[in-house]
């Protein structure tokens, strides 16, 4: 159960049962739906962008422990951070979790909390967990209205 | 194993677990627990040496020299075609086309007979219970043909409404294709009483048998349908073998599919005329290994019994069903009377994923999702069920071990 502990770290599951943000956003200036169609997760992210800075954030929709702890983990990372740095939090988490499975990583200071997520990349198959939220994100910050994972 | 088939006394799961090399792997340093077989069904040796004896010994293309090889592969590959003619119970070896699998069946007879027969404002009816292979190839054809798709829907117990599905049938009623067996839920469908109902509307019927040919005896002309798919890596065969069944006089009347070799009687540049059945429809160098272990897997279920297959899964089903029932928390999705080998359910307050990530490390494989069957989640309202799939080599112990593992993922996520 170890390497179990690993990816289902206590504040994963503990973001996973109490969702911060999760709601609709009133006032929201930029959204977009992400779904995995492999799983049938499904997330909205809202924000609300003035004067390049992310003035609030908040999700909806349904997952897994890890993708709606992924979800809630990022609003609360991103409240208040610019554009340009919610764009390279992205890169950072993305590249966090999608490092070869067998090599230790470790996690950038910039990441903070969501260093929690660093289990995540020895379960290929939960990467995209992960992600999704972030993909919808940055779906939103650039206009779209949609991301999938595949 | 040669002791008469359908006697359950003589049935050994210890002896049958023995001739499946993958039951003595670890994963994650625990025994295999392998509860997906209506993913996928694991091979006994008997099928995996035949596969590789034709590679060493037998193979060449088929239908096409003169050599010996091509003799001897041309021969072994037809006799495997009147293995599942036999399977299946059909007539004549030429009802039977040999392709992939039951996803091509299905997009075979769209294509063919639903190209030519149905046209605009005509209906295609299937039920609530098909998994997308079932839906998605209707789709194609009646968005082209301007025709439209009906769904028989499906009752709390995850049954299909009888009354509902002949009160969906009309005269425009060209094609009704319904599942055996459903592949999320494992409910056993009426098929014989549903084909019966779509000729007295003038349809065809065509019978999805991917998750019933591993857990029934099929006798397609008791059930009296006009086609008949399966999937032999489902029924312990090699992936991408399979076959359809189709009645004699619907086949010769249906144009090609696909063109190529083997499908053709001669070729000009003009016009080209088509080989007789089945070849019409086996363009192409087909999968002649797979095949030939697909008539291996076929003899190997008959010298099991699918009888005592049958019996045997039916026990762990209600050992299971019972099992799962005593444990708070847990919802079972579809309690059809009738069902085979499939429990299929979901946990309080933990998403299907995590449940397979816990199981997984217990070494216990089970399918997440929603089993390429998203309509029939919609139905529950649910995203994705975790499915527990039995089959022949399966035992109460694992069932046992399933169970532990749920309580472990309960624990975690409590």
């Amino acid at each position: 159960m170890d390497d179990l502990r690993e990816l289902y770290q206590e504040t994963i599951l503990d973001h996973s049962k109490r969702p911060r943000n999760f709601h609709p956003l009133a006032g929201a200036n930029r959204s977009a739906n992400g779904h995995n169609p492999l799983c049938g997760d499904r997330t909205t992210v809202y924000l609300h962008v003035a004067d390049d800075v992310v003035r609030d954030v908040s999700f909806q929709g349904a997952g897994c422990s890890i993708s709606t702890a992924s979800a809630s983990m990022m609003t609360d990372a991103l409240k208040g951070k610019t554009v340009a740095e919610a764009k390279a939090l992205f890169e950072r988490f993305h590249e966090l979790v999608t490092a070869d499975p067998a090599k230790a990583v470790s996690a950038p200071a910039e990441l903070g909390k969501l260093a929690v997520f660093a289990g995540v990349h020895e379960f290929p198959i939960r990467v995209k967990c992960a992600s999704l939220p972030w993909h919808t994100m940055k779906a939103a910050l650039e206009g779209g209205d949609r991301a999938t994972t595949e | 194993m040669s002791a008469p088939a359908g006697t359950k006394a003589a049935f050994d799961v210890e002896a049958i677990r023995r001739e499946f090399p993958v039951l003595e792997e670890k994963v994650h340093g625990r025994p295999l627990v392998y509860l997906d077989s209506a993913a996928s069904a694991q091979k006994p040796r008997a099928v995996i040496d035949a596969e590789r004896e034709v590679y060493e010994r037998a193979y060449s293309n088929v239908h096409r020299g003169v050599h010996h090889l091509s003799v001897v592969a041309t021969d072994a590959y037809e006799k495997a075609r009147g293995k599942v003619r036999r399977f299946l119970g059909a007539a004549a070896s030429r009802e039977i086309v040999c392709l992939r699998g039951t996803t091509e069946a299905v997009n075979l007879v769209a294509q063919s007979y639903g190209r030519k027969h149905v046209g605009a404002g005509d209906e295609v009816l299937v039920t609530g219970l098909e998994h997308h292979s079932n839906i998605v190839p209707w789709q194609l054809l009646c968005e082209e043909k301007g025709a439209s798709l009906r769904v028989a829907p499906i009752d709390d117990a995850g049954e299909v409404d009888l009354v509902a599905f002949e009160r969906l049938l009309s005269p425009r009623t060209r094609i009704a294709s319904f599942a055996h067996v459903s592949n999320a839920l494992g409910t056993v469908n009426p098929v014989r009483r549903m084909t019966e109902l779509a000729h007295a509307a003038g349809a065809v019927a065509m019978v999805d048998g991917a998750q019933a040919a591993p857990h029934l005896p099929v006798d397609v002309q008791a059930i009296g349908c006009d086609f008949y798919a399966f999937s032999g890596h489902k029924v312990y065969g090699p992936s991408g073998a399979g076959a359809l069944y189709g009645k004699a006089a619907l086949l010769e009347a249906m144009p090609p599919w696909q063109g190529g070799g083997d499908m053709i009687a001669s070729v000009t540049f003009e016009k080209s005329t088509w080989n007789e059945l089945p070849y019409k429809f086996e363009a192409g160098t087909p999968n002649i290994a797979g095949a030939i272990a697909l008539g291996a897997a076929i003899d190997w279920v008959g010298r099991v019994g699918l009888g005592a297959i049958a019996a045997h899964e039916h026990e762990l089903l209600l050992y299971g069903t019972g099992l799962l029932e005593d444990l708070p928390g847990l919802r079972l999705v579809g309690s059809a009377r009738e069902k085979a080998g499939v429990l299929s359910f979901v946990l309080d307050g933990v998403h299907p994923h995590d449940v397979g990530t816990v199981l997984d490390h217990e070494g216990i494989a089970v399918r997440t999702g929603h089993h390429c069957a998203q309509p029939v989640m919609d139905r529950f309202g649910i995203p994705a069920t975790t499915r527990a799939s039995l089959a022949c080599f399966n035992t109460r112990e694992e069932l046992d071990a399933l169970v532990r593992g749920l309580r472990k993922v309960q624990e975690m996520f409590r």
